[in-house]
């Protein structure tokens, strides 16, 4: 899923600082699973946001809703009578949310409340970790299933660096060193000359060097 | 055991504090409240495993939220004593009016009355 943060509150109150009425529109999708902007803290922020409004003696109108997805026009549509209520409209979904939102009703002003950090799981409840660059090619099958391009800190393709030492990557004792783990995997599973097997260079076009991407599937294309 | 504790506390029961959730604790902020308090099991004795050791992660969560606002977090505690503790039931009710009274009324009361 995607992954997101909410934003510190002191981000999200000055870009409200001029409204008196917004709509905090929650989404169902990643940021529900990933417990950041779904129902449940979308009524939180809108507390916070009037506790904090409250505070500074002025009054603020937080609305609140969540709709099934935000990256479906479908769902964006289901707000096309209420979204020009508000002063603005404060997005607790991933960053496509609120550039969805924008596109629909240029009009109105989005506001992003979460950061979206990456393409990961949850490895123990409250707790999830990057797994998926979004590369567009995977070659997580030369690897033994672990990806060295979202996991290694310098997406090394051909072996550990000089900075990995007793299985942990030097930017963090945290950070495990991925190589040391695909390596020790093959060692263990007795494939460790696949990783001498020469391989093309990786074309990383497909990635965001090859600029904004796009998907098209001509069998659903209408 | 008649134990008087101050009047100007006002109990919320539910089933187990694992019940009381971060929306709840800011509610009660926003609504004016001065201080709420999570009085729970025993860490380690609930009787559902884990219900006050979830309430304290809220709780602190809540004095966080207050914290970035500018907000006296010690208006928002979490208190663990048994269910045969009567007189430290009144003792804490005590000792967090006093705390609250301390600290002054809410500024989001304070604003909202102005």
């Amino acid at each position: 899923m995607i992954v997101a943060d909410r934003k510190p509150l002191e981000e999200i109150l000055e870009m409200i600082k001029g409204c008196n009425k917004v709509l905090i529109l929650g989404c169902k999708g990643c940021v529900t699973v990933c417990n950041v902007g779904g129902t449940k803290e979308v009524g939180i922020l809108a507390s916070i946001l009037k506790i904090a409004r409250k505070k500074e003696g002025r009054s603020l109108q937080v609305d609140e809703k969540s709709i099934e997805r935000q990256c479906d026009p479908e769902y964006i549509e289901q707000v096309k009578d209420i979204v020009d209520q508000y002063d603005a409209v404060i997005s607790m979904a991933c960053g496509v949310g609120p550039q969805f939102l924008s596109e629909a009703y240029p009009k109105q002003r989005f506001f992003p409340a979460v950061n979206t950090t990456f393409f990961g799981g949850a490895t123990q409840h409250g707790v999830w970790a990057e797994r998926c660059a979004g590369c567009g090619s995977c070659v997580i099958h030369y690897f033994d299933g672990m990806c060295p391009i979202a996991r290694c800190s310098k997406s090394l393709l051909h072996g550990p660096c000089g900075g990995s030492a007793n299985g942990k990557c030097e930017i963090s004792k945290e950070v495990d060193c991925i190589w040391d783990k695909i390596v020790r995997k093959k060692m263990e599973e007795g494939r460790l000359d696949d990783l001498v097997q020469p391989k093309p260079a990786k074309d990383w076009r497909s990635a965001r060097d090859g600029g904004p991407r796009k998907s098209v599937r001509e069998e659903l294309v209408q | 055991m008649r134990l008087s504790y101050p009047t100007n506390v006002k109990v919320i029961q539910v089933p187990c504090t694992g019940r009381v959730d971060i929306i709840h604790l800011l509610k009660a902020i926003e609504d004016g409240a001065d201080g709420v308090y999570v009085a729970g099991c025993l860490e380690g004795e609930c009787h559902f495993l884990t219900g006050n050791l979830k309430a304290k992660k809220r709780v602190q969560y809540v004095k966080k939220v207050l914290e970035e606002l500018g907000i006296e977090p010690g208006r928002v505690e979490m208190f663990n004593l048994s269910a045969g503790e009567g007189p430290r039931f009144a003792e804490i009710a005590r000792e967090m009016v006093e705390r609250v009274k301390a600290l002054g009324p809410s500024p989001v009361k304070k604003q909202e009355a102005a």
